[in-house]
């Protein structure tokens, strides 16, 4: 299925939140809204109660790091529809310190989602029912998928592979 | 008691796992109980994370495939093919018709393996040894064919950006023939130990209940959300490889509870013997790779007497390719759900971040809603009929 500028996927969303998708890509058939943070929870909701759209499956969160560009990190939201057999990807630009709302009241399966974008990126999730890590031990030091962080991590008495931390 | 104290009952925490034989490998379960009674069982899980996307992010993309055969290592080929679609999908690589249906007759076979063991697991955690035996014996049929296929048994690295590495013989055609003759007889013995065995019904039937609003709301896939009546399955929905020209059916369950997800497994292994054997049927001729000279290594043979090829070999390996900036995301119904790779690509011969969306790290969010208000001995059913992998889980 191609995807044209016409698609239900692209209008929809431009006709009712003009002003909050800041770019529409559409490369592979894969259509990517890149949205204002201030929209997010507005605009899954009506991904997900529009009967023409029907977002009911979240299929996966992640972030992407682009450091030490500004803002640094991409939220990215993977969005299915059981019924209508689409897909749809929103991303939100985000920079280090800030938070961003949860997305766990509109589909329960954001939690542990969340949870891991927290664990590996240090991104706060306003709103989340219990932000901790998932992967890590609590008391890890570090973000370890940040682009800054060592691919053999830091040097302590565990690991003598390490780098050293400045 | 001595001063007519009442007897109470006291909340208490249990640790289940990470070393329990129950639990399919590091699962650690925290279970508040009221005596023999579940009030919350949260997951703790990451034992085996390994930074398998971090790793990723460090190598050439070919270099890559490995790795994905020890994420979920029941089923290594699903997982090569979910990379190597991805990354195809990024590349826009077209494959060869020949290579799409090896590709096909592959991971199914993979699905066999991987439920086999599913189904042989849990009926030992429930009690029923003989199934377990039963169940390995066909599994090592699969293992054998896929090193008759590729040299491996768990670590394929079979797929290859482009194709296939290997083109299947004339001998794996006739065994694999014989055994997906074979399978679905082997299956109704099963079906005779299991399916109307009381012990089994009693410790399955109305157990680990989820609806199917709260499935899709949790994200659950595979047989898991078609357990509980939903009908998704990417083979059919959004097909991929040659799924669109086999003839094949999806069941699914009713209740949700555990025994659904249990014979949503049976059947499904019966269906992917029904597609491997149309595959082998119609598996037309062709090259097992496409001609792509800068992302497909050469054949060995090409390498001793042609020039061309060991420039484009040693070229590959020490410097790979480069991909198109841009990100794809592509997913495949893997024996434990919907199985996608995320990859950003930079422009560079590495990708910039890959992400793995693992079914059975998202299926384990279920635990808690099912095991709720029942009893630990439920528990073991309900881990069972998730199926969880932690290589594929914890990445």
């Amino acid at each position: 299925m191609t995807v044209g500028p016409d698609s239900i996927l692209i209008k929809s969303v431009k006709d009712r939140y003009n002003s909050s998708v800041l770019d529409t890509i559409v490369l592979r058939d894969e259509v990517t809204h890149v949205i204002k943070k201030g929209s997010l929870l507005q605009i899954c909701t009506f991904l997900k109660d529009n009967l023409a759209l029907q977002f009911n499956f979240l299929s996966d969160i992640t972030a992407v790091d682009y450091f030490p560009q500004k803002p640094r990190f991409e939220v990215i939201y993977h969005l299915y529809s059981i019924a209508k057999k689409h897909r749809v990807r929103l991303k939100v630009k985000l920079d280090d310190g800030e938070t961003i709302p949860s997305v766990t009241a509109i589909w329960s399966a954001a939690n542990w989602a969340e949870r891991e974008a927290y664990d590996m990126f240090g991104i706060r999730f306003e709103g989340h029912p219990e932000l901790r890590r998932i992967y890590m031990p609590e008391d890890w030091d570090g973000f370890p998928l940040r682009k800054d962080y060592p691919l053999r991590g830091y040097k302590d008495r565990y690991n003598p592979y390490g780098e050293e931390k400045l | 008691m001595a001063n007519n104290e009442e007897l109470l009952t006291k909340e208490i925490t249990l640790s289940m796992g990470p070393q329990h034989p129950s639990t399919h490998g590091v699962l650690h379960l925290l279970l508040d109980m009221k005596g023999e009674k579940i009030v919350s069982a949260s997951p703790d899980i990451g034992y085996l994370h390994r930074g398998t996307e971090k790793i990723a992010e460090n190598l050439l993309y070919h270099q890559f495939v490995p790795y994905t055969d020890r994420l979920d290592y029941m089923a290594g080929m699903s997982n090569n093919l979910a990379y190597v679609q991805a990354v195809e999908k990024l590349l826009s690589i077209e494959i060869t018709e020949r290579a799409k249906y090896i590709r096909v007759i592959a991971a199914e076979l993979s699905r066999i393996a991987g439920h086999l063991l599913c189904i042989g697991a849990w009926a030992l955690d429930l009690g029923a040894m003989t199934v377990l035996l039963y169940a390995f014996r066909e599994r090592e049929m699969v293992l054998d064919l896929f090193e008759m296929l590729c040299g491996a048994r768990m670590t394929h690295n079979y797929m290859r950006i482009g194709g296939v590495r290997y083109d299947i013989n004339p001998l794996f055609k006739e065994k694999c023939m014989e055994f997906v003759e074979l399978l679905p007889q082997r299956i109704n013995d099963y079906d005779q130990l299991l399916t109307e065995n009381r012990i089994w019904l009693k410790r399955n039937k109305g157990v680990g209940v989820i609806s199917a609003e709260d499935a899709i709301n949790l994200g659950l896939s595979g047989p898991i959300l078609r357990g509980s009546g939903v009908k998704w399955d990417i083979r059919k929905d959004e097909p991929y490889l040659v799924y669109d020209r086999l003839d094949f059916d999806i069941p699914v369950g009713e209740n949700g509870d555990c025994f659904d997800r249990y014979a949503v497994r049976m059947e499904e292994m019966r269906q992917a013997a029904r597609i491997i054997k149309q595959a082998l049927l119609q598996l037309p001729d062709g090259r097992p790779c496409v001609d792509m000279p800068d992302v497909v290594l050469p054949q060995r043979r090409d390498i001793e007497t042609n020039m061309e090829a060991l420039i484009h070999h040693f070229k590959l390996v020490s410097h790979g390719f480069k991909a198109v900036k841009g990100e794809a995301y592509s997913s495949i119904e893997s024996p434990k759900g919907e199985l996608g790779f995320y990859i950003v690509s930079d422009g560079s011969e590495k990708p910039f971040r890959v992400k793995i969306r693992a079914p059975s790290f998202v299926n384990l969010q279920a635990i808690n809603p099912m095991c709720k208000a029942g009893y630990l001995a439920d528990v073991i059913a309900v881990v069972s009929s998730l199926d969880p992998v932690f290589g594929e889980a914890d990445k």
